[in-house]
């Protein structure tokens, strides 16, 4: 009887470490799989890193039949879609933030309009690409042919308009909890100084809440550089520089993703297939760097 | 003076109005893709459609079977090899907050959820494809555990952050194992958060196109077999939506519903959950 129970014992000091041992393995794969992104992508950009070398990220032709690689292109029609879509994203998602913050926190209607935001970060990025291709794309044609621009329909504009609606999201939801951090005995002051409510969100919420609001606009950015299906469907696929302002903001283009997403598969020789996974690199290392920028004002701002 | 309050008067309603025209804007676009999506997509759907693969340029009829099958199965897969991981990396999480470990894996889920979704596909494919010598499905399933990841452990270990230190405690000081407190008090206290990160990240992975192009790649037939390649939902609308023929364009429409249904139903259930449980992701 005495022994068995100290058998026992023994199993279940066993069966401790154990548990533990498998806990800290979980992390350390999870570590592991990161190194290991990184790793395969520098490796695997080696050839071209050292045939090509660092001229390559302002090389302004991409000629794969002739060999010759620039990313410049795509470095351009990345930033250009997804600086239009963040700034026609933040004041839709910064009136969202103060409505659902400040004006009406609780309630039927703003439990609605809660559900409909979360309801289109849900919307699968493929959907919204279909969507756009056939309802958005002859609408945006007509548009073009009235200001007097050559009517693609597809191109950067209308990439970056669907964009702009996915992303709306990720601002919001984050500015929704840091308007409500503010502390009342602020906004309290405030208003027995005699504010009107606009005077209150101007100049006790916003200054207040600004970082944090920054961090959710850095966060959808981060999500805009890397988002990939609804933009190669809508972007119109072209190497090609644009020479004028207005083709560069109406015109096909093709960004970093788009053009991985298009041409890996069909990537033949070393050289062009690991061009395309140096702008894999490109894009992981911009996306990492703003994503952990942000997650770490948002730390540093609710641990205050 | 009184002229002066009434300006700022005005002003604080005309803001609001402001506010409140630009945040209900934004419901009119969802509203329009889901309602044509909904219109276009519920015509297609009936029995045929569900258990036939897709027909050949200029046959009607034929439907997304091999697809939806494509599409459980990797799902599948993918959450019996993330799920675990997860789990218990978030319980590793949420026990060790100030080891070393846990910063620098806390570190990796973040870096994890800002990477592009393509950038796991390329990835995948000198992980996976390259030395299999194959587009298959478990590569693809391997390229979306990771992208379900993230999701995974922060809902773990934020909901098991939220239980009350005196419930591990009691049944510590009961002289129950450690390893017993986790799996049989603590995890099942926080089951109900768990379970909605989940279906999160299942809702999440279900439409994510870009890692699959280059791992489970698609195939027109019917196929079960994870050496493989396979289709899916998102893939067949990527490959039918960008092609010229009308019919296949139907297909399209018929998947984009049966996935939005799928998303929009893990959503709704995920939200009903939180919302008995009362927990707050």
């Amino acid at each position: 009887m005495k022994n068995k129970r100290l058998d026992l014992s023994y199993s279940q000091m066993k069966w401790e470490t154990i548990f533990r041992r498998i806990l800290i393995c979980m992390s350390v794969i999870l570590v592991l799989i990161v190194i290991g992104i990184l790793i395969t992508l520098i490796k695997e950009s080696m050839p071209s890193i050292k045939s090509l070398g660092i001229g390559y990220l302002w090389g302004k032709v991409w000629d794969p039949v002739s060999n010759i690689y620039g990313a410049y292109p795509f470095l351009i029609g990345t930033l250009l879609t997804s600086f239009i879509a963040l700034i026609l994203s933040v004041p839709f998602s910064y009136a969202i933030s103060i409505y659902l913050g400040e004006y009406n926190p609780k309630g039927w209607l703003s439990n609605l309009l809660k559900n409909a935001i979360e309801l289109i970060a849900a919307v699968p990025s493929i959907i919204y690409g279909f969507w756009g291709l056939f309802v958005l794309v002859p609408v945006i044609r007509t548009f073009e042919a009235k200001i007097g621009v050559a009517p693609y329909g597809i191109g950067v504009f209308t990439a970056s308009l669907v964009l702009a609606v996915m992303i709306i999201p990720y601002a919001a939801s984050l500015g929704i909890t840091l308007i409500r951090m503010v502390p009342s005995p602020l906004k309290e002051g405030a208003y027995a100084l005699g504010a009107t409510r606009y005077e209150v969100i101007r100049s006790v919420i916003m200054p207040f809440t600004r970082s944090g609001l920054f961090a959710g606009v850095l966060l959808s950015l981060g999500r805009a550089l890397g988002e990939t299906m609804a933009v190669t469907m809508l972007i119109g696929n072209t190497s090609s520089l644009a020479h004028t302002f207005k083709d560069a903001i109406f015109g096909p283009s093709n960004t970093m993703a788009s053009v991985i997403a298009n041409e890996f598969t069909e990537a033949d020789h070393t050289v062009y297939l690991s061009a395309l996974i140096e702008l894999g690199l490109v894009l992981f290392f911009v996306t990492v760097i703003i994503n952990l920028i942000g997650k770490r004002i948002i730390t540093k701002f609710t641990n205050n | 003076m009184d002229v002066r309050i009434g300006i700022r008067n005005t002003k604080s309603i005309l803001f609001k109005g402001v506010i409140v025209f630009f945040a209900f804007l934004i419901t009119i676009p969802l509203i329009i893709v889901l309602l044509y999506i909904i219109k276009q997509g519920v015509t297609q759907v009936n029995w045929h459609f569900l258990t036939h693969v897709p027909a050949p340029v200029g046959e009607s009829g034929g439907g997304i079977s091999n697809a939806l099958i494509g599409s459980f199965l990797m799902v599948l897969m993918s959450s019996v090899l993330a799920i675990p991981v997860g789990m218990f990396a978030g319980i590793y999480l949420s026990e060790n907050p100030t080891t070393k470990l846990a910063y620098y894996s806390g570190l990796c889920v973040d870096i994890l959820q800002g990477v592009p979704s393509i950038v796991v596909g390329i990835v995948i494919y000198f992980w996976l494809v390259k030395p299999l010598g194959t587009f298959s499905a478990l590569s693809g399933s391997v390229a979306l555990a990771i992208m379900m990841l993230p999701i995974v452990i922060r809902s773990t270990e934020q909901t098991l952050r939220l239980l009350p230190a005196s419930l591990k405690e009691a049944a510590l000081s009961l002289g129950v194992p450690y390893h017993r407190v986790i799996l049989k008090v603590i995890v099942p206290c926080g089951f109900a958060g768990i379970l909605s990160g989940i279906m999160l990240s299942i809702a999440r992975i279900i439409g994510e196109t870009a890692p699959l192009l280059f791992t489970a790649f698609g195939n027109p037939y019917l196929s079960v077999s994870v050496t493989k390649p396979m289709e899916s939902l998102p893939h067949l609308i990527f490959t039918y939506a960008t092609s010229p023929y009308d019919e296949w364009h139907n297909l399209a429409w018929g998947a984009s519903f049966i996935l939005l249904m799928f998303v929009l139903i893990l959503n709704i259930v995920t939200k009903l959950i939180t919302r008995k449980w009362n927990i707050q992701l």
